[in-house]
């Protein structure tokens, strides 16, 4: 389906005498005339329906300062996912309805939503897979900025406190030449550079809910990748498991399992933070 | 980040019934921890009283044997020690970096043999009571 509505101009010439604001107004008036019958129109072809229950919410406007629920029933297509629905209700109910989203290809990771009680990618997530009513609700543990929009700035700042850079100590002599990584190391490393920074690990987690200076998964699974690139410096290296053995860091883990079941491009997150507590405490480990 | 407003379904209790596998290993794992700490102190409470001679041991435990609750409370406690003994095993391995992906099979496991425990333990436990 298409988000884009075509907008057919219907107003003629015939309303010459009004003012210019009349006219706009007439012309909205007409296309929100048109758009009902259309999604009414639509409504009756489609075999199926289904009923979203979406998350309201905006505190810069009088009367939506209060957490609600909106109703919006919406034509059902195989292969259908969140987003899509969510993108028909916007272009076809209200246009204030707010969620972030942008590739529709689990890339970007924009649309992570609260789906029916879980963690998802609204573009990952079929419409057909889920029970009526489908409930949508911004991710947990975040501020909300408006309806299903929360706030990641301290998702980011997490992220960043990874120092999440590649930092080798010797770079090649070649000004153009690679810096080589085995194929080994590189199948390693795989899982843990898929992350696309969407948060849902993040929210997920029970203990980062409660404890807000914890790195948290996504944020972990970061220092893993370059914690355990083979062109990782040494010296970055050491701080970096500085980082993650902190009190905040590792420990706070406490094998849960959830962002590794919420993870949509499936990442073991929890395999990773267990593979830095041993890193962490071989690191520390002396003999003498 | 827990919000100054409620956001009503979102963060609320209920979501205990939307926990999979390794959210309730946890939540079980702590409990049954904490019930076995609770359990030492009554334990070392009974056993104290041989302290007072060998009458009033003989005599507290047969009169604590002769409860119906205490035999019950009794099969309770093998349930949760082995769970959690079971469960501890599965987390060592968790640990360890073995079957990580296989943990909510190790917990439904852990529960299934608890189970299987305790129902075979429930004729030594009640036995002289109903049989
Ligand atoms: C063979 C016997 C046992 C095994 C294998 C075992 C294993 C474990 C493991 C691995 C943990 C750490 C869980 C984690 O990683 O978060 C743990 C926690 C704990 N265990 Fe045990 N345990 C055993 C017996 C006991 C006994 C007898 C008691 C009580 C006296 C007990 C009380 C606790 C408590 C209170 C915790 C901490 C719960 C918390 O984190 O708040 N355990 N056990
Ligand atoms: S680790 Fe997975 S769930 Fe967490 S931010 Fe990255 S992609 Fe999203
Ligand atoms: S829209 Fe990009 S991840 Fe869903």
């Amino acid at each position: 389906m298409s988000t884009q509505i075509e907008t057919k101009e219907t107003e003629d010439e015939e309303i010459e005498e009004q003012s210019p604001g009349e006219r706009r107004r007439e012309i909205k008036r007409q296309r929100a005339e048109n758009r009902a019958k259309r999604v009414e129109a639509e409504l009756d072809e489609a075999e199926q329906t289904r009923r979203l229950k979406v998350f309201r919410y905006d505190p810069e406007v009088e009367g939506k300062e209060e957490p609600r629920f909106d109703d919006f029933i919406v034509p059902f297509h195989k292969g259908m996912t969140i987003l899509d629905a969510l993108i028909y209700a916007r272009d076809h109910y209200d246009s204030s309805l707010t969620f972030r989203h942008s590739c529709r290809q689990a890339v970007c990771g924009s649309d992570a939503l609260f789906i029916n009680g879980k963690q998802r990618l609204g573009c990952k997530t079929q419409v057909g897979d889920l029970e009526d009513p489908i409930r949508i609700e911004p991710l947990p543990h975040q501020d909300v900025v408006k309806d299903l929009v929360v706030d990641m700035e301290h998702f980011y700042d997490q992220m960043h406190a990874v120092e999440p850079f590649f930092d080798p100590d010797e770079t090649p002599d070649g000004e153009l030449e690679e810096q080589r990584q085995t194929p080994e190391n590189r199948e390693y490393v795989k899982m843990a550079t898929r992350c696309i920074w969407c948060g849902a690990c993040m929210s997920s987690c029970n203990i980062a809910a409660g404890d807000n200076e914890y790195l948290g998964p996504a944020a972990i699974n970061k220092a893993y990748r370059f914690a355990m690139d083979e062109r990782e410096g040494e010296n970055r290296k050491q701080e970096r498991l500085r980082i993650i053995e902190q009190e905040h860091g590792v420990w706070r883990c406490q094998t849960q399992f959830s962002c590794t079941e919420v993870c949509p491009k499936d990442i073991p997150l929890t395999e990773h933070i267990q593979e830095l507590k041993r890193e962490a405490v071989k690191n520390n480990l002396k003999f003498w | 980040m827990s919000q100054a407003y409620d956001r009503g379904t979102v963060e609320d209790f209920g979501r205990w019934r939307e926990f999979s596998a390794g959210m309730w290993a946890w939540i079980f794992h702590k409990f049954t921890g904490w019930v076995l700490v609770g359990y030492l102190f009554t334990h070392i409470a009974v056993l104290s009283t041989a302290t007072g001679g060998a009458e009033l041991y003989t005599g507290t435990l047969q009169g604590l044997e002769a409860l119906l609750v205490v035999r019950f409370l009794e099969i309770g406690l093998l349930a949760v020690a082995v769970f959690h003994i079971l469960n501890g095993i599965r987390l060592l391995f968790v640990d360890l970096g073995f079957g990580l992906d296989q943990q909510d099979r190790s917990f439904y496991a852990s529960l299934v043999l608890t189970g299987a425990i305790v129902v075979a333990s429930v004729p030594t436990f009640l036995g002289g009571k109903f049989l």
